[in-house]
């Protein structure tokens, strides 16, 4: 398994990440305005976002979009792959471009991936190529109701 | 929901990253032929209907130290669910939680939810106060914790594909 180590970080950085993980401003200085809230300056904070994105902390630094309400198709899949077999699977599945995450978890199932297509019908086409493709039944299973989403994290 | 062409035009620019420059918004404005003031008024309308959930920083959270990602799962009676679902969102521990369909006779659970941690005995131990504290001992659940990540980016829908704004905007005609 490959070991991802901690990255270190100063307390700006801290205090950037966690801000920033709550929205950015929509002004003509949005990074002067982070910085006078934070206490910085709007130099640092720029120089700091792009070191942050280098280090890999930061896999994104823009917008998130509402995939359903662009009319784009989401879903959560999951296959169960003998183990001698998972890495053929695994760099077939990742080859599919509407793949966003995929996870190996200790399981039966045990690759679980996030599909985000074009459109709502794609899905279920998507999941029946991947079983073409592999040979293994894909279980879809889109989110039917959303109780919480507050998926943040303290630095 | 009336998105214009401008709109989509806009999207598909910042999709991928907002420029690291002091003046972020008059640069894509420019790269797209808006003025920054109608670039920043198009945003906030796009964020206050949804379509941009916001602007911001997506983390990897491996790199901070939350190496443990346990997906919890529940077979929650339907009549109980809501009231779990809802109950199971308090707990500031809890990242995420949706009901997904159960797909049997493999996979008998409807109720996800996902505890992120830096130690997996706290992860579980989090998960064990669910259970204690919603008298759920009786049902069937699972932690699964991931071993490895393969891929993580941040979502590019492809709907901004030029093909999908020319598609949108003939609808909207």
């Amino acid at each position: 398994m490959r070991k991802i180590e901690p990255v270190e970080l100063d307390d700006l950085e801290r205090l950037l990440i966690n801000e920033l993980q709550g929205g950015f401003p929509i002004s003509q200085r949005p990074f002067y305005d982070v910085a006078m809230r934070l206490g910085s300056d709007e130099e640092t904070v720029l120089t700091k976002i792009s070191s942050l994105r280098e280090r890999g902390v930061l896999s994104r630094f823009g917008p998130m979009y509402n995939a359903e309400k662009m009319g784009g198709g989401l879903t959560l899949a999951a296959i169960s792959i003998p183990e001698d077999d998972f890495d053929r699977v695994n760099d077939i599945v990742n080859g599919f471009g509407e793949v966003a995450h995929n996870y190996k978890r200790e399981h039966e199932l045990n690759m679980w991936f996030v599909l985000a297509t074009e459109t709502p019908e794609r899905v279920q086409q998507c999941c029946n190529e991947i079983t073409e493709a592999t040979g293994y039944q894909v279980y879809n299973m889109p989110k039917k109701q959303e109780f919480f989403i507050g998926l943040r994290f303290e630095a | 929901m009336a998105l214009s062409e401008q709109d989509l035009l806009l999207l598909q620019a910042i999709q991928g990253g907002l420029p690291l420059h002091a003046r972020p918004y008059e640069m894509v404005a420019q790269s797209i032929g808006m003025s920054e003031a109608d670039v920043m008024q198009r945003l906030d309308y796009l964020q206050e209907i949804g379509v941009m959930k916001r602007l911001g920083v997506i983390v990897r959270h491996h790199e901070l130290g939350y190496r443990c990602n346990g997906m919890c799962v529940w077979d929650i009676p339907n009549d109980r669910l809501e009231e779990i679902g809802q109950a199971f969102s308090a707990y500031d521990f809890v990242t995420l939680c949706y009901e997904r369909p159960r797909r049997m006779p493999d996979w008998p659970y409807n109720l996800f939810c996902m505890i992120h941690g830096k130690d997996r005995d706290v992860v579980l131990e989090q998960a064990e106060r669910l259970v204690r504290e919603n008298g759920l001992e009786d049902i069937q659940r699972d932690v699964l914790f991931s071993t490895k990540r393969f891929k993580q980016r941040g979502a590019h829908y492809g709907m901004c594909s030029p093909a999908k704004i020319k598609e949108v905007v003939t609808c909207a005609k």
